[in-house]
């Protein structure tokens, strides 16, 4: 616990530095969302129609430019093999990663969400689900892409590789959070939706740890 | 079994069963290839509904099914790798996803080329298409990854492991899809009945299937070898027998 | 045997272009990748061997220059 909290204050302490890191992602996402109305035109029926689908895949695609760094700079400057050597366990600082990763990519969303509504003409009702479903899914949105960050630490080519990996695991996040929103839209109950989010959180959140230490030890060694 | 399975660790042993095996794969799936085919074309009736068009079931159904059975059996091998550390299984990963990815091709282009005739349009938002594309995505990960490390060994471990994570999520992107069709069935177009299929029809299918299973068997061995070439190739085995030829 | 005659068979009740279209594509990405993976271990085997003549070839010459 003590060197979970010990990684988790560097972790901060390097974003409160580098603010670009996840400052970027978070414009990206609001640049992606306010060229649908300009691609598809302004008419405020059809923006509610494709609202769901629409915020779910810009989140994505912002988290994944999110993740692409995530260990990179603890790859280059040797904090990762310092840590491997000392076999010492790797989970307080892979948790502080996804803790941290997710203050700094998920958390904005949730908080830019009534923005987001706003341009994108969502109702009251849609908007309660779409804050519930970003709650819940971001969490996950997180897990994933540690788990490709770790594939891919010590990888020569990144970029597009990154996403190859890890959006084909991000499809059933967007069946279900874009469905909890349409079914809000047409006041029908989304409990479902939202119960079987939280289930893939809960076993991602089991699984994943151990596959990213692992990752982390092939990478390094 | 331990005992019987142990030296098939061992690279030079797996590389001259391989060799011994290939040959007569290879003959074995190209005759059953060529049965069950020529059957399948031309000596079955033609369906009720279809017509004529429903003969692209014998390479259609095989693919799609191999393909499934390729990932399975390139999760088993990544399994293997990880936990035993089993050099060879690391190899027959890579050896496996592109077979697997071809065969997932094929299953695609011969669906799409089936729901022309029959839905009015190449591309449906089916759920077993989808699920099949979403297959393709992982195979090309997999040999994405493989190939984006300096190191070769790093490769070959780290692909094993995202063969592993797909398997556990293969079943969740499968039924998440087949969950979102249902739920969007009013946009696809209706799906013809699924009759029982007919036995004359029923046996050259079986042996198109099982032609596509001994052709990735086959298949597996060759590019298996070629992996532990280059794996081994500063080994003595290895370069007593180049010196050889 | 189902068809009358040849045409009736390459017509395939109307549906020959899909067929076709399947069939062809299927046997020639398999055909590729047989003789892809072939060729890889061929040429492999004649780098390798290309080495190790490189190799026995200055061994020689270094043993006859000392």
């Amino acid at each position: 616990m003590v060197a979970l909290a010990t990684f988790l204050q560097r972790e901060l302490r390097l974003l409160a530095r580098q603010k670009a890191d996840w400052l970027n992602p978070v414009l990206f996402f609001v640049i992606v969302l306010s060229l649908f109305p300009l691609g598809i035109g302004p008419e405020p029926n059809l923006l509610r129609i494709i609202a769901p689908g629409v915020i779910w895949i810009a989140a994505l695609l912002s988290v994944l430019l999110a993740a692409e760094r995530l260990f990179k700079d603890d790859y280059r400057n040797g904090v990762l093999e310092q840590l491997v050597a000392t076999r010492q366990a790797l989970w307080p600082f892979v948790f502080a990663k996804l803790i941290s990763n997710w203050l700094s990519t998920g958390l904005p969303l949730v908080l830019l969400s009534p923005l987001v509504a706003l341009l994108l003409n969502v109702d009251s009702a849609s908007f309660l689900a779409m804050l519930l479903t970003l709650l819940l899914g971001t969490p996950l949105l997180s897990l994933l892409s540690v788990l490709g960050a770790a594939l891919t630490v010590s990888a020569d080519k990144g970029g597009i590789l990154l996403a190859l990996l890890i959006l084909p695991l991000y499809i059933p996040l967007l069946i279900f959070a874009s469905a909890a929103m349409e079914a809000a839209a047409m006041a029908l109950p989304y409990y479902g939706q939202l119960a079987i989010m939280l289930a893939m959180l809960l076993v991602a959140l089991a699984l994943v740890p151990f596959a990213v230490n692992s990752a982390l030890k092939i990478n390094v060694s | 079994m331990f005992k019987w399975l142990h030296p098939l660790a061992k690279p030079e042993t797996v590389y001259q069963l391989c060799g011994r095996l290939y040959p007569w794969l290879l003959t074995a799936a190209l005759l059953l290839l060529l049965l069950g085919n020529i059957w399948g074309l031309a000596f079955t009736p033609p369906d009720y509904q279809q017509g004529d068009s429903y003969r692209i079931i014998h390479i259609h159904v095989p693919a799609a099914i191999m393909s499934m059975g390729a990932y399975s059996a390139m999760a088993i091998a990544a399994f293997v790798a990880l936990v035993w550390q089993v050099k060879v299984a690391q190899w027959s990963v890579l050896a496996i996803a592109p077979i697997g990815a071809v065969y997932t091709a094929i299953a695609l282009i011969t669906g799409m080329a089936w729901g022309k005739p029959m839905w009015g349009t190449w591309w449906v938002w089916d759920a077993r298409l989808t699920s099949e594309l979403i297959l393709l995505f992982l195979y090309l990960g997999v040999i994405a990854l493989s190939g984006a490390f300096s190191d070769r060994q790093t490769g070959a471990k780290v692909a094993s492991l995202l063969a592993v994570v797909g398997v556990i999520n293969l079943p969740v992107i499968h039924f998440s899809v087949e969950w979102w069709n249902t739920l969007h069935q009013g946009a696809s177009i209706t799906k013809f009945a699924k009759p029982s299929i007919d036995p004359s029809m029923l046996w050259p299918l079986l042996i198109s299937i099982l032609a596509f299973k001994v052709l990735m068997l086959a298949l597996i061995c060759l590019r298996l070898r070629t992996a532990i070439l280059v794996n081994e190739q500063h080994r003595p085995w290895v370069r007593a027998m180049a010196g050889d030829q | 045997m189902h068809f009358q005659s040849w045409a009736e068979f390459w017509a395939m009740g109307g549906y020959g272009l899909f067929v076709w279209l399947s069939f062809g594509t299927t046997y020639f990405l398999l055909l590729a990748l047989l003789c892809y993976s072939q060729l890889q271990q061929k040429q492999f085997k004649r780098q390798l061997a290309a080495k190790l003549a490189r190799e026995q070839r200055v061994k020689q010459y270094q043993e006859q220059s000392d």
